[in-house]
């Protein structure tokens, strides 16, 4: 990890595009503009961290804006990682999508599976992502289900026994 | 028999053209492209679980390949975060269903950086016997149902006859033989019984010898070598880009596995190597899966030698129960189990990711705590589900029958990938 001294540096070097800086249970984290993903991950890794370990989608209900993007970064020759996260508002969940080549540089593969996942899962919009579908749930499916204020359970089952029923209040 | 020294039908066989499929048909201009698309799975039993592709072939070659999962999505992330911390554990488990103490360790490692617990030097040393023993039954069925893949049965009732061996220990430290919950936040559930130490260099004897046989039966079987040596390799520079780890990436040349880059758990006191592979060709993979057995048998071996007394869990009662007998006796003691079952323990608000190296790459928990008794989010960064990614590069180009034993190669577990 880098330490609290290094991310200090770190967020110098990118000037605007930080938000904050966290430094938590030995883990640094930095909260970036969501304009700025890609050039952010294009700088860390020109900085050695050149593998895209995880993306994972989070909520942050009920603080604003809502939906957050966290992505490891690892920097294999220095064991060292570090968090990029970014928050998005639900009515308007766009972001950057950081897995195709752009005019910035190149992208990371590996987030193709990860970014779907998150927009199954959360809403979130990847701008640029080359197959933008649902990975987990069903395509038509309605909804994203790992949003806090999606309730548990809140899938309808149909029964054999209740299928006149359920006919009747589709009509 | 001629005068080389070679029979009829080694010559027939020799003069069996190796070169790429993609080569050798030829295309010209003006002819009509025909490109047969075909839905694989999800009920195929060479897919190992319901994994569906949908592969365009041009003739036998595999020209483009869509990987469609989803059929076992259960939403164990969903229903984690609507249960207390000790309550999370039996459910993740559940997830890749052939390391399940992976899946604990994972999960118990996040929490525990989050709540800042220490895990007495014991049950670091319980763990790794646990885990190791893990990646063995998990290679075993591996190789076991990959080798089935390419034809041949009997492997594969060796191999479950020895996977039979490591549940037997799991039931006995734990009861159960596959979900055991036995990692618990802070330590494991219980110490090791009698006995248990016995039959497990019993196992450890037994089972090198076990893989020495395997590897005589397939190193020297033609078909399996033609089926495996030279087929789909994919570089290290690609599968990095790519996200892979595990014995995937160290089959093509890259030593990384984070026991030894970043280790946890006490991994760095043990003595072991990390196998690597040439070319990235499925026979690497195969080899150093086949390989990785031995090195577990020497981190067993060693963390059984090494065992330091002490607690086998934390003793901050404030995260483990008390054990039974103080309840008997200490009001306190009642209070704290009381509490720690109806409500469970409370984290401290922040995120953490524990990363840990699972018998298919990098598997990683990230949990986000809000302060209250459950887990705000629980995301399990799953290697079979970044893994697959790799398999349409793997396999362009190349026949629809490589693609079968690359499949296997790659150890997709579907219950990982679906969560």
């Amino acid at each position: 990890m880098p330490d609290a001294t290094g991310l200090e540096l770190i967020g110098k070097e990118l000037g605007a595009a930080v938000l904050d800086k966290t430094f938590f249970r030995e883990r640094a984290t930095l909260d970036v503009d969501p304009a700025a993903v890609r050039a952010v991950l294009a700088h860390l890794r020109a900085n050695g961290f050149t593998f895209l370990a995880s993306v994972h989608g989070l909520d942050y209900f009920p603080h604003e804006p809502r939906l957050g993007v966290v992505y490891e970064l690892l920097d294999m020759r220095r064991v060292d990682r570090i968090t990029v996260r970014v928050r998005v508002p639900t009515d308007a969940p766009d972001l950057d999508s950081v897995t195709p080549d752009g005019e910035d540089g190149p992208g990371w593969p590996t987030a193709s599976h990860q970014e779907r996942e998150v927009y199954d899962m959360f809403g979130v919009v990847f701008r640029g992502h080359p197959d933008p579908r649902r990975i987990l749930m069903p395509e038509d499916y309605e909804g994203h289900p790992q949003r806090r204020d999606f309730p548990v359970g809140g899938e309808p089952v149909l029964f054999t026994r209740d299928e006149a029923q359920w006919l009747e209040a589709r009509e | 028999m001629n005068a080389t020294g070679v029979s009829d039908y080694r010559r027939g066989e020799q003069s069996i053209t190796l070169t790429p499929p993609a080569e050798q048909i030829a295309r010209r201009d003006g002819d009509r492209e025909e490109m047969l698309t075909i839905n694989f799975g999800p009920h195929h039993p060479a897919t190992h679980g319901v994994l569906r592709l949908l592969v365009r072939l041009e003739g036998e070659v595999v020209r483009e390949l869509k990987p469609i999962v989803g059929y076992v999505h259960t939403g164990i992330e969903k229903t984690a975060e609507d249960k207390s911390y000790w309550k999370v554990i039996p459910v993740v488990e559940r997830m890749d269903y052939l390391s399940y103490y992976f899946n604990a360790m994972a999960f118990c490692g996040a929490v525990e950086t989050l709540a800042q617990v220490d895990v007495p030097p014991r049950a670091q040393y319980l763990r790794v016997i646990h885990l190791e023993l893990n990646r063995i039954a998990s290679h075993l069925i591996w190789l076991g149902t990959s080798i089935l893949d390419l034809g041949a049965t009997s492997i594969f009732l060796y191999c479950l006859r020895e996977r039979e061996l490591v549940l037997d220990l799991f039931e006995m430290s734990s009861g159960q033989r596959m979900h055991t919950r036995y990692f618990q936040v802070g330590g494991v559930i219980e110490d090791i019984p009698l006995g248990f130490a016995r039959k497990l260099r019993e196992f450890l004897d037994v089972m090198p010898k076990r893989a020495d046989e395997y590897g005589a039966i397939l190193n020297s079987n033609e078909i399996v070598l033609q089926r495996l040596r030279g087929t789909c390799p994919l570089d290290a520079e690609r599968l990095l880009a790519l996200g892979v780890t595990g014995p995937l990436l160290r089959a093509a040349g890259n030593p990384w596995d984070l026991r030894k880059a970043a280790p946890y758990s006490s991994y760095d006191q043990f003595d072991f190597k990390i196998p690597v592979g040439t070319v990235g060709d499925n026979y690497d993979r195969y080899a150093c899966r086949l390989a990785e057995i031995y090195e577990s048998v020497k981190i067993i071996e060693q963390a059984l030698e090494g065992l330091p007394e002490g607690p086998y869990i934390t003793t901050d009662r404030k995260v483990a129960l008390p054990p039974r007998h103080e309840l008997a006796t200490s009001m306190e003691a009642l209070i704290h189990h009381f509490k720690l079952v109806t409500e469970g323990f409370r984290v401290p608000e922040g995120e953490a990711y524990y990363p840990i190296e699972s018998p298919r790459g990098e598997l990683g928990c990230f949990v986000r705590a809000d302060g209250s008794a459950k887990p705000a989010r629980v995301h399990m960064r799953d290697p079979s589900f970044v893994n697959l990614q790799a398999l349409e590069p793997m396999v362009e180009g190349s026949y629809i029958a490589d693609m079968i034993a690359t499949v296997a190669m790659l150890d997709p577990i579907l219950g990982g990938i679906d969560r």
